[in-house]
């Protein structure tokens, strides 16, 4: 039928941003069998060369480590306790920093997006703050923040904050002008014209800003682990590092996988919760 | 120029003599002007002066960019900054006014609500009682033909249903007028004609005053009892046409004899006006 006038509007909107991310998602159950198959085997023959590889000497182990090794080192981690505080303190630093992102993001990108003068007052920096990495601060937040947990949430906080903040004025500016027509020629307020059109309008976009959001606060965390702390997945690794215990750092990076994957399992349960309406959702 | 004016003047007051009911919309002198990117000024309306009687069926027809929208824009309060009067129910508003329900061209549904979410939006935006808005909800569905259809989203339902779904919406706050902007402007032929006939039956059971804006000659006809016909830019009104066809009418009046004779007037006169700003272009 002619559905095409009225989702036109939806997609032009919604569907880009999504698109950059939403289709990742891991569905093994729709996968064809052969599909299937040839993935483990991927990972089966990646794991085998580099246990040749090093097995042979070809490449050193401090570089890469024995696949095989991974697996003791794996359960030293988990058997040797400690592992779950650890975790524990690295999610709940990316989780604070997000959630605190995600306050001044949308608040701020409202007043953006909503207001002529904090537009003009604002944008520049914004533009500034944005081109420049701000990892690079991460040094200066441990100084500011001192050597627990503030400064890890700091980091997690200023570098998940642009995903946030800029999904969220586009989001809102790219209300279809029509939808708010209808709402003002029954003279509503801009209240109403906000929380009933343009707010739920923007969820597509502030949903894939919280996607990458989501990640970057892992990433701050860990970073900012890196540069000076006592506990947290990060710590772990520098300390491994350190020690060039490799299989160790890799026992770890599983585990961030696992996390990682965690996370952006719930993110997208949150998008499929909110944005039901959206088409081209997974 | 002038003269035209003046003719369009005489006319209206023609036209208001004949409606023994008092108009629920007249607009006096009606003139709009946009600015241009480049800076040049453009003449969208000029004199647009008409009334629309209680309970009546009137329709603006007129070529593509003649200003149409923008007297639909002007009566529904979406614009500003023209000149002349509008005068709803026997007061001169300036702004959006509860006693108009607008359909669009688009639907424009908010897709993340369910259709009767869709159809009390208008009640929470005006602060009506909630329960109240429910039951007249259901009512207008059923009314426009979506009765099974209130949880679905609007993503789910063709163009026409999503159409009558608007309808049901500009009419819940029990608007006298029902203002109309190309809403089936975007609908296949054959759709289009049974959401014509649709349409004729629901003003009549609703008893509502209707202003149909659309560039179908056809459509115009077929559904009113007055086609006010407009010329091309600078948009005014140059000519009344009283449609006497019986009704409840069904799609075959296009047979009718008569019928077919007001949609050639109509298109000769549209024709004329738009030869005669040729003539006007080719002379400058």
């Amino acid at each position: 039928m002619t559905t095409q006038d009225n989702l036109a509007g939806v997609e032009a909107t919604a569907v880009s941003p999504r698109l950059l991310r939403g289709n990742f998602r891991l569905n093994w159950r729709l996968r064809p069998l052969p599909d299937l198959a040839l993935t483990f085997l991927l990972v089966f023959g990646v794991l085998a060369t580099c246990q040749a590889l090093v097995y042979f000497g070809i490449v050193s182990r401090f570089v890469i480590p024995l696949p095989t090794s991974i697996v003791p080192a794996l359960g030293e981690l988990i058997g040797g306790g400690g592992l779950g505080e650890h975790i524990l303190t690295t999610v709940s630093e990316a989780a604070t920093g997000l959630a605190i992102a995600v306050v001044i993001g949308l608040s701020v990108g409202t007043l953006i997006a909503e207001f002529r003068v904090a537009e003009r007052i604002l944008y520049p920096y914004l533009i500034a703050l944005q081109t420049m990495p701000k990892i690079a601060l991460a040094p200066v937040l441990l100084v500011w923040f001192g050597f627990g947990l503030g400064s890890k949430i700091a980091v997690a906080g200023v570098i998940s904050l642009f995903p946030v903040l800029v999904n969220t004025i586009a989001g809102l500016k790219s209300c279809d002008p029509g939808r708010l027509d209808v709402l003002r020629a029954l003279g509503a307020s801009r209240w109403d014209c906000f929380r009933l059109v343009k707010l739920p309008n923007a969820l597509p976009f502030i949903f894939s800003g919280l996607s990458s959001a989501v990640m970057f606060a892992l990433t701050g965390a860990l970073v900012g682990e890196f540069v000076g702390a006592s506990s947290g997945l990060g710590y772990l690794i520098v300390q491994a590092n350190n020690s060039m215990d490799i299989p160790q750092v890799f026992a770890i990076l599983l585990i961030l996988v696992v996390v990682g994957m965690a996370a952006f399992g719930g993110m997208q349960r949150a998008r499929r919760k909110f944005l039901y309406w959206s088409p081209n959702q997974d | 120029m002038g003269k035209i004016d003046r003719l369009t003047l005489d006319e209206s007051v023609a036209v208001s003599e004949s409606i023994t009911r008092a108009p629920v919309i007249a607009t006096r002198g009606l003139c709009k002007t946009y600015a241009t990117s480049a800076g040049e000024t453009v003449n969208a309306l000029s004199q647009v002066n008409f009334d629309v009687g209680q309970g009546e069926f009137v329709s603006l027809v007129g070529p593509s960019g003649c200003g149409k929208t923008t007297v639909m824009r002007i009566l529904a309060g979406l614009i500003d900054g023209y000149t002349g009067s509008v005068n709803i129910g026997g007061r001169v508003v300036h702004g959006p006014t509860p006693h108009i329900g607008v359909v669009f061209q688009d639907a424009n549904l908010m897709p993340w609500r369910t259709v009767l979410a869709n159809v009390t939006l208008p009640g929470q935006v005006l602060r009506l009682d909630k329960k109240a808005c429910h039951a007249r909800a259901l009512e207008l569905l059923a009314l426009v033909g979506l009765g099974g259809f209130e949880k679905k989203l609007p993503g789910e339902l063709s163009g026409g249903m999503r159409q009558r779904a608007a309808i049901a919406r500009a009419l819940l706050h029990d608007p006298r007028i029902l203002l109309l902007d190309e809403p089936f402007g975007a609908l296949d032929a054959m759709t289009r004609d049974n959401m014509n006939v649709e349409l004729a039956r629901i003003a009549a059971e609703a008893g509502k005053t209707v202003f149909l804006i659309t560039h179908s000659i056809a459509e115009s006809v077929f559904l009113s009892d007055r086609v006010l016909v407009m010329s091309s830019r600078p948009g005014r009104i140059i000519e009344t046409i009283k449609i006497d066809l019986p009704r409840p009418r069904s799609l075959d009046v296009v047979a009718d004899p008569m019928f077919a004779a007001t949609v050639l007037r109509i298109r000769r006169l549209l024709e004329q006006s738009t030869s005669a700003d040729l003539h006007v272009t080719l002379a400058h």
